[in-house]
């Protein structure tokens, strides 16, 4: 009687669970509001900028929707000019960048754009005053100088090629944003700029929307209305974005693989240069040891975590290079081989002990591993690179933490962390990997230090010439092989659900962070609604 | 009655003085770094030397007493600092939002006020009928219930089901004029479900103390006369019946704040709430000064009030002193 009656009470709940899927399915869709062409967007987004001052550090990667740079990326992520009527001249040696300025643009309050805006945008943010906590990327530059108001000249303090990529960060207007307080005037909450769109309001924690700038110099965009609403639940951005408040959202996988039923909604995948990483620490003994480091680096099993932890939405990493991109050098490739880990821990003379974990000259194979707290996917690949390890006889003890309490270990203890810059390899790479920059703030935070990759890096970023640079990181990526100071495990890709009200977008490659622009509404302005 | 006010006024001011010290001893012994959280994931790539330049801009490398005293004799001339974590004047993230905080907290009040007192008299009248039965297994459930768990619930049935209500945000998502019937309609789901969960305290309180209240001789003693029970019911076991109830109106307040707090985030509504979670979390000492300020008078004033109600609607009680 009562195994009947939890029978029943069993199918009665698997009936319910069905009814609750099948009417997600159904539940209305893209069809609302679509009164003959759509000219708004509203999207559901998980982060919130703290500023919308490119004083402060918003929109430095370029592609902000209320500013331009004097650059900007195309679908491609080559740089095209913006503010600057051209491509930079670079000087022989390197050390002076020259822009020509766009005639005729306009700030959206009426004002000219002219070279004093750009000169006091980097004036400002070079400014010890200034809490721009982004300001090292421009560590490279010496001077800005306006010639006329036509155009600027960036001087340098050494040679770095890739420095035309930091001119995309958005230019603030001198005469609203000079006459206040850059830290917390009304700029950073009221921007102004000459972007494709105007900031209507910001309802801190609820959206942002904007409204089409019909002067804009590009041409005045076609969807009028555009709104991002903040929505930092996953469940909730997908429940909003299901009962038709939302036309697209960033979902994790699990939820975006919800919508692959709907036939009014298509899910694109951006491809990200986003990865995680464990930082395998040179002050550790067993992290700082070369034959530990290479044999997890083969006794991971990357694919595994792919399948497992991203539902397949990304890609085994070797390095910070995704393999997909240009920059990667093809045969660093590793394969997951457990045997061959074994060899090398066997023949460098670490010993299996009673409990399966090795041991040489009294010291265990054992070390801790952190992970943010409250970040799933990394605690995913925290738990699986220690179930990887534990295979090959070396003892991962995965712990979770704040920044706060995992910052003063870096340097004896390994860290699950993330990153990612796709415009240049310089802006990962040396950071991560020059041996100088070994524990300052959260650069290089593993310790690691190889005099070939710290060349390599130099030269990477002093010439200008694509072939040698190539050669340099491809020497950075080789090394990484016979000493890996990292353990690269996944690139991840972003995913995004939109209705299909639109003509087929398009996804940049994304980096670590979560812009604002990041997803297929990267250029909204120049969407062409559909009749 | 003025000199009670007068005399918890005075009162409210070491109460204040000490809960804001403890903000920021409290807030300095936490182990998040206000730099860090300010700094955000540009910190993660930042130098050194940037970091440094931040904390000094920040003013954080100041020791406890010396922040707090600059914090409290700015506050008193009326300048409530900047908020580091929203970038703006502290006086504007509260101006903001507090409105909006305010009418979702005051509606969801008193509905359960209200309608948490028609349900407690309904009960209390037959207590043991199924009426009775029904109301108070529906309030234990509902006490048990966390509004944050209410609210995802309320989204999917009435957002998501029956596509009646908006899901969240203070206006549709895609419209940028804020007005009344928008306002209204966005209120509803977000109001109800933080009524809902202040609901059973104020059933339950009221079903009680209207059951002992109708079990007293006064009450015995108006029915032997030969009131008619619906008058006895109202106007003399509902009148002795309330006095616990206006109470625990003052004592509510501290649960309202926080319940807000988790329906303001399940529903993006702009209020004070998502301000203050994040104000603690990023160590934000200005803001989080002044919102506990605000929380703390606003519990006093509960407590003031529920007094005040006590003395007006029950002579025998007075005012203290």
């Amino acid at each position: 009687m009562a195994a009947r009656a939890i029978r029943g009470a069993g199918a009665l709940a698997a009936a319910a669970a069905l009814a609750v899927a099948a009417s997600a399915c159904s539940a209305p869709g893209g069809s609302s509001g679509t009164k003959g062409a759509k000219d708004s967007a509203v999207v559901g987004i998980a982060y919130e900028p703290d500023s919308l001052s490119p004083l402060l550090g918003y929109g430095k990667d370029g592609n902000s929707k209320i500013f331009d740079g004097l650059l900007t990326h195309d679908a491609d992520m080559k740089l095209q000019p913006a503010l600057a009527a051209a491509l930079p001249k670079v000087s022989a040696d390197g050390l002076t960048y020259t822009y020509e300025l766009r005639d005729g643009v306009k700030f959206s309050d009426g004002k000219p754009f002219t070279a004093k805006d750009v000169v006091f945008t980097y004036e400002t943010i070079l400014d010890k005053k200034t809490n721009n906590a982004s300001k090292t990327e421009l560590d490279a530059l010496k001077s800005v100088e306006a010639k006329g108001d036509g155009e600027v000249v960036f001087h340098l303090k050494y040679p770095y090629a890739p420095f035309a990529e930091r001119t995309v960060l958005p230019i603030a207007p001198e005469h609203v944003a000079g006459k206040q307080d850059v830290n917390t005037g009304e700029f950073t909450t009221k921007p102004i700029g000459t972007g494709p769109y105007k900031l209507v309001g910001w309802s801190k924690g609820e959206k942002l929307t904007f409204t089409a700038n019909p002067d804009y110099w590009g041409g005045a965009p076609k969807v009028k209305d555009f709104t991002m609403a903040i929505i930092k639940d996953d469940d909730i951005r997908a429940t909003r974005l299901r009962s038709g408040d939302l036309d697209g959202a960033i979902l994790p996988p699990n939820l975006a693989k919800t919508f692959a039923g709907d036939k009014a909604k298509k899910t694109y995948e951006a491809k990200s240069f986003d990865y995680r990483v464990v930082t395998l620490p040179t002050g550790n003994d067993v992290t700082g040891d070369t034959a530990i480091r290479r044999a997890l680096d083969v006794a991971v099993d990357r694919k595994a975590m792919v399948d497992s932890i991203l539902d397949g939405a990304g890609k085994a990493a070797y390095g910070p290079v995704p393999t997909d991109s240009e920059w990667f050098t093809k045969g660093t490739e590793r394969t997951h081989d457990l045997k061959k880990a074994e060899q090398i821990l066997d023949d460098a003379g670490w010993k299996k002990g009673d409990d399966g974990i090795r041991t040489k000259d009294g010291v265990r194979a054992s070390f801790p591993l952190w992970y943010l707290s409250g970040d799933k996917l990394r605690q995913d690949h925290a738990l699986a690179y220690a179930s990887d390890a534990k295979k090959a006889g070396i003892e991962v003890k995965v712990q979770a933490g704040t920044w706060e309490v995992i910052e003063p270990r870096m340097p004896k203890d390994a860290v699950l962390a993330g990153g990612g810059a796709p415009a240049d390899p310089d802006f990962d790479q040396f950071t991560m990997l020059n041996s100088k920059l070994a524990g300052d703030g959260f650069n290089n935070m593993g310790h690691y230090d190889n005099p070939a990759v710290d060349k390599a890096l130099d030269e990477g970023r002093k010439t200008d010439d694509k072939a040698k640079r190539k050669a340099a990181y491809d020497t950075v990526q080789r090394e990484l092989v016979k000493n890996p100071g990292y353990t690269f495990l996944t690139h991840i890709d972003h995913l995004y659900v939109v209705n299909d009200d639109y003509p087929d977008l398009t996804t940049q490659v994304e980096p670590h962070d979560h812009g604002l622009a990041s997803g297929p509404w990267w250029n909204v302005e120049d969407w062409q609604p559909k009749k | 009655m003025a000199r009670m006010t007068g005399r918890r006024a005075l009162f409210a001011v070491p109460v204040l003085l000490a809960v804001t010290f403890g903000v920021f001893a409290v807030a300095a012994a936490s182990p998040f770094d206000p730099v860090k959280a300010y700094a955000g994931t540009a910190g993660l790539t930042a130098s050194q030397e940037n970091l440094d330049q931040l904390r000094a801009n920040l003013g954080v490398d100041q020791p406890l007493a010396t922040r707090w005293w600059q914090w409290l004799t700015h506050a008193l001339s009326g300048d409530l600092g900047d908020s580091s974590v929203l970038r703006q004047p502290v006086s504007e993230v509260i101006g903001e939002r507090l409105g909006w905080s305010v009418l979702l907290a005051a509606v969801a009040f008193t509905v359960a006020i209200l309608l948490g007192t028609a349900l407690g008299v309904l009960a209390a009248r037959r207590q043991g009928g199924w009426l009775d039965r029904g109301i108070t297994s529906l309030a234990y459930t509902l006490e048990a219930a966390p509004p944050f768990w209410l609210g995802l619930l309320a989204v999917w049935f009435f957002a998501l089901k029956l596509g009646a209500l908006p899901a969240g945000g203070l206006t549709d998502t895609g419209t940028t004029v804020v007005s009344a019937s928008q306002v209204l309609s966005h209120l509803a789901l977000p109001a109800g479900v933080l009524a809902i969960s202040q609901l059973p305290w104020f059933v339950l309180y009221v079903r009680q103390g209207v059951g002992d209240a109708l079990a007293e001789d006064p009450v015995r003693g108006a029915r032997a006369r030969g009131l008619r029970s619906r008058t006895v019911l109202l106007s003399h076991a509902l009148r002795s019946g309330m006095l616990p109830v206006l109470t625990l109106i003052g004592s509510r307040v501290p649960e309202l704040i926080t319940g807000a707090l988790l329906v303001e985030t399940v529903f993006s509504w702009p209020g004070i709430a998502a301000a203050t979670v994040e104000a603690a979390t990023s160590v934000d000492f200005p803001l989080l000064a002044a919102l506990t300020v605000l929380a703390t008078v606003a519990v006093l004033l509960g407590n003031l009030l529920a007094d005040l109600l006590y003395g007006l609607a029950d002579p025998r009680v007075g005012f203290d002193g």
